[in-house]
């Protein structure tokens, strides 16, 4: 049974009943999520998973510690109230540690959608025959998924802060292998009517033909236009680095820049859960409200994001980017929004001498932390651009860059698009054509 | 946990499922942590679910819940079915499974001391007394520590009959020293990076790591670290600390012999494999003196892929994969083995927990140990560069082409470790460089890594792995790649 508002106030009844901490936080987490998954042009795996957890937080005495459960029986919640305030006593006390925060007002979001909840195994299954038609029409073959499902959250506290959010998400992705190459394509949304999983077959299926045999390039620095899912791929090493402990305890590769022109003149981002674009609650870990935050300004890093802890110990304002509590990591902003350009990809290519289009990353890993050099492939559809036009597809490349000299480097970007890919969150980020951009090796197909 | 699972399987098989396994899982786990003096994580969770998977007009349906009410347990086995037939409407052909026999049996993996029986008191007390140890050097600017234990108690049963009760608890914990000077991080952990050594054991490891004795050579090593010079660039010979090889091993060898990614099921995510089945037998992945098994078995070791039976019922077995350089075995799972004419699976379906599905995972993929010490082969090496303890990791998704950085490296100059380097980074092309190795330490350096956060699959899973590794050399290796 999924959690609703009554039943999330009947099961926090006995939290507090069972609870004889100083303060008490219940986390409420219900899903019912469902994933088809293809490959070699069948469905191979198929699966739906329905729960529903229960995770208190106790405070004592400037301490404080989490037990979670899934069973939701009295003896049960009755023992993760006392596990939390045991876990919690046992501990040396924080001088730090606030206590809970009271009732909030939250700024309302509608991301639940009906059918996207309801859809079911036979809906997507069709989709997917769908695609693989599309592959078969071109003798490719289709790999991929397409999930729905509906998340329910609720966050309640023993000083009457009551948080409740409730959204659907969706996902199409797909892979079109040919012979000697590959496309992808993938998109997700609150609704799934926005996927639209034909015209991802297709894109994915156009890019795989026309990468086929594919030539090399040798390694060096060059202008390399970025799709968005690319973009994203990057921007999420650097999402940690905005949140105030990270510059705090010395860990970010903004410690010691921030108010410092750090990136080009055209780089503006900033963190807006409220985007029409934007998944997400209106709320962090322990409640806040999320603010929007300019985190870059014409270059500039203007801002970090702070929980209530850290913003305590920084002397700043909370802006509700806390992850809930205890946790090692303090804060992030987690609906990154990159102010883009009009440019299309057409118009990058059009403007490109010598360069390379890339569709997506893989395997991306920081390689030096404050320097922010990232490491990764190129994946699923990578073009050599020639005298303004797209030649041939290309062997994919390793890249090692700086992810800070890449961001100071852009020349052109295309409108910001709500963007998913495989390393990072869903971010609304645009293409960008950067110049300089360094591949150091090539693999082999 | 019988009663619940039986009657899943009962209602599928009623709703027309030619085939059904039943996973019915009780997990524990329990997750501290410190930060510069404080407690940075104390957390306990358990959770207990159900996931049933079926075969119904020859096609795959999986459901899942935590609800465990009758009516609930009902609703997720008559779901599967429905969700099988689903998957038939896009479907090729019929699913086939290489043939198992009906187990009837129960195993609890050795754990000395049980990890949820120690005060938390006691675990937290260790912890920050190696975090004061980090904090006393000077320049360490981040000390962290961590434990992580974790009890899995899972009933498999399947409609032939098989009835298998396993009980495994694993432990892990490490250390970490971060300085921040100039425009550098520097970091120092112990004894493995992203969260220290795992193994599927109980406290017993924690007592043997002797955290707070290497605490401090940790943090003075990560200061140490600004003031070393930076990794040159080119080629040259290079010899891997243990742990290092250990995740070479996991990347190079482990992901590309899933035989799940050979035909093609992951390639919308995890990527495929260079290991075309036209290699079998025939691949000459490493030189002579490389030989490397997936081994599940108890005499392996305790890795974090030690068990008795694999989430299909399998049991668990040692197959060898590299024979002196010779590429001759997949991991597999009941559908692909039949898919690729074997007759049987060697036993490798791993599911993260009740609510995903089996996927054909790493057990424990271990290289063999050589002989001899790390000393004696330092001391055989002319120029070279010793590197240890990761620090980044990246290959391509067919597994050619790696990049790995190190915390620390050592230049290694007329058989001596010489000056200290900083960035340390190597790459390459996979049967290339396992071509290139040349020596492998002895037993005594030998020892059973735990991998605890390798993904795979949509959703993704998060699965531990083993790999057993020594020191070993690899001949004229590009070196210095990370950095311009």
């Amino acid at each position: 049974m999924m959690l609703n508002r009554e039943r999330a106030e009947d099961l926090f009844k006995k939290v507090v009943k069972y609870s004889t901490a100083d303060e008490t936080e219940a986390l409420m987490t219900s899903t019912a999520y469902a994933l088809t998954r293809f490959a070699n042009n069948t469905i191979h795996q198929n699966m739906a998973e329905e729960s529903l957890a229960l995770s208190v937080r106790a405070v004592t005495d400037h301490r404080t510690a989490r037990a979670s459960t899934d069973r939701l029986d009295e003896e049960s919640i009755r023992r993760v109230c006392e596990s939390a305030l045991e876990l919690a006593r046992l501990q040396p006390p924080d001088p730090d540690l606030l206590p809970v925060p009271g009732p909030q007002t939250y700024r309302s979001v509608d991301r639940f959608h009906v059918e996207t909840a309801h859809l079911g195994p036979l809906d997507r299954a069709r989709a997917i025959k769908n695609a693989i038609e599309r592959a078969e029409r071109d003798h490719l073959t289709a790999a991929g998924v397409f999930s729905s499902g509906m998340t329910v959250q609720a966050l309640f506290n023993s000083r009457g802060l009551r948080a409740f959010h409730e959204e659907t998400l969706s996902e199409f992705s797909i892979t079109m292998l040919g012979g000697t190459s590959s496309g992808w394509a993938k998109k997700t949304s609150p609704s799934h009517l926005e996927l639209d999983p034909e015209a991802l077959a297709d894109r994915a299926a156009r890019k795989a033909l026309s990468s086929h045999d594919p030539r090399e390039v040798p390694p060096g620095h060059y202008t390399v236009i970025l799709e968005p899912a690319a973009v994203l791929d990057l921007l999420g090493f650097m999402v940690i680095d905005f949140g105030g402990l990270a510059v705090h305890e010395k860990r970010s590769c903004f410690t010691g820049r921030v108010g410092e022109k750090v990136f080009g003149d055209n780089l503006n981002i900033r963190d807006d859960v409220f985007h029409p674009l934007q998944a997400g609650a209106p709320f962090d870990g322990e409640g806040v409200p999320r603010q929007r935050v300019t985190l870059v300004e014409r270059g500039v890093v203007k801002n970090l994001v702070f929980s209530r802890s850290t913003a305590h110990k920084m002397k700043r304002e909370p802006t509700g980017h806390g992850f809930p509590l205890p946790n090692e990591y303090g804060e992030a902003p987690v609906n990154i929004v990159v102010e883009g350009e009009k440019h299309s990809v057409e118009e990058m290519i059009r403007s490109t001498e010598r360069g390379l289009l890339v569709t997506r990353l893989w395997y991306i890993r920081e390689v030096d932390p404050y320097r922010k050099i990232l490491t990764g492939m190129t994946r699923d559809g990578t073009f050599w651009i020639e005298n303004g036009q797209v030649q041939y597809g290309v062997k994919n490349l390793r890249f090692n860059q700086s992810l800070i000299e890449m961001l100071s480097s852009v020349e052109l970007m295309s409108a910001s698009e709500r963007t998913a890919g495989e390393e990072s969150f869903e971010m609304v980020v645009p293409a960008m054509k950067v110049r300089d951009f360094n591949f150091s090796s090539l693999t082999k197909f | 946990m019988k009663e619940f699972g039986q009657q899943a399987l009962d209602t599928a098989m009623a709703r027309g499922a030619s085939y059904a396994d039943v996973r019915v899982i009780d997990i524990r786990q329990r997750y501290l942590s410190t930060k510069n003096g404080q407690v940075a994580q104390a957390r306990d969770s358990e959770s207990m679910g159900l996931g049933i998977r079926v075969i119904a007009d020859g096609a795959w349906g999986f459901a899942a819940t935590d609800d465990l009410r009758r009516e609930s347990v009902d609703q997720v086995a008559a779901r599967a079915v429905e969700i099988a037939r689903a998957s038939a409407f896009a479907k090729k052909r019929d699913v086939r499974l290489a043939p198992e026999s009906k187990v009837v049996d129960h195993w609890v993996a050795p754990c000395r001391i049980d990890p949820f029986t120690v005060p938390v008191s006691t675990c937290l007390e260790l912890m920050l007394k190696v975090d004061a140890e980090l904090r006393a050097v000077a320049g360490v600017t981040l000390a962290e520590t961590s434990m992580d234990f974790r009890r899995l108690d899972q009933l498999f049963l399947s409609s032939p009959g098989s009835e298998i009760r396993q009980l495994k608890t694993q432990t892990g914990a490490g250390l970490v020293a971060t300085s921040f000077a100039g425009n550098e991080i520097q970091r120092r952990s112990y004894p493995n990076s992203f969260g220290g050594q795992y193994q599927t054991r109980g406290y017993e490891l924690v007592e043997e790591l002797d955290l707070v004795a290497h605490a401090r050579p940790a943090a003075e090593e990560a200061v140490a670290l600004h003031r070393a010079e930076q990794c040159p660039k080119g080629v040259t010979d290079v010899i891997l600390g243990g742990s290092q090889v250990g995740l070479q091993i996991h990347e190079s060898i482990g992901h590309p012999i899933e035989l799940d990614r050979v035909l093609g099921d992951e390639a919308n995510f995890a990527g495929m494999s260079f290991l075309t089945l036209d290699k079998l037998n025939r691949l000459q992945y490493a030189s002579e003196i490389v030989n490397v098994v997936a081994d599940a078995t108890l005499q392996h070791g305790p890795g974090l892929g030690t068990f008795a039976y694999d989430d299909e019922g399998v049991p668990a077995q040692s197959t060898p994969i590299i024979q002196h350089g010779r590429f001759v075995g997949y991991l597999t799972s009941r559908e692909s083995a039949a898919a690729i004419g074997q007759p049987r699976s060697n036993g490798t379906m791993r599911a993260e927990s009740w609510n995903r599905i089996p996927l054909i995972r790493m057990t424990n993929v271990s290289l063999l140990p050589g002989q001899g010490s790390l000393d004696d082969l330092i001391a055989a090496t002319d120029d070279g560069i010793y590197m240890e303890t990761n620090r980044s990791w990246s290959i391509d998704d067919r597994r050619y082409n790696f990049q790995f950085g190190t915390e620390i490296g050592w230049e290694i100059k007329r058989g001596k470790k010489t000056r200290m380097l900083k960035n340390p980074s190597y790459g390459g092309i996979t049967t290339e460089f396992w071509n290139s190795c040349d020596a492998i330490c002895g037993p005594e350096h030998w020892v059973l890594w735990g991998t605890p956060n390798c993904g795979k699959g949509q959703p993704m899973q998060t699965m531990g792995t083993g790999h057993g590794a020594a020191p070993a050399r690899f001949r004229q290796v590009q070196v210095g790649v990370a950095y311009n």
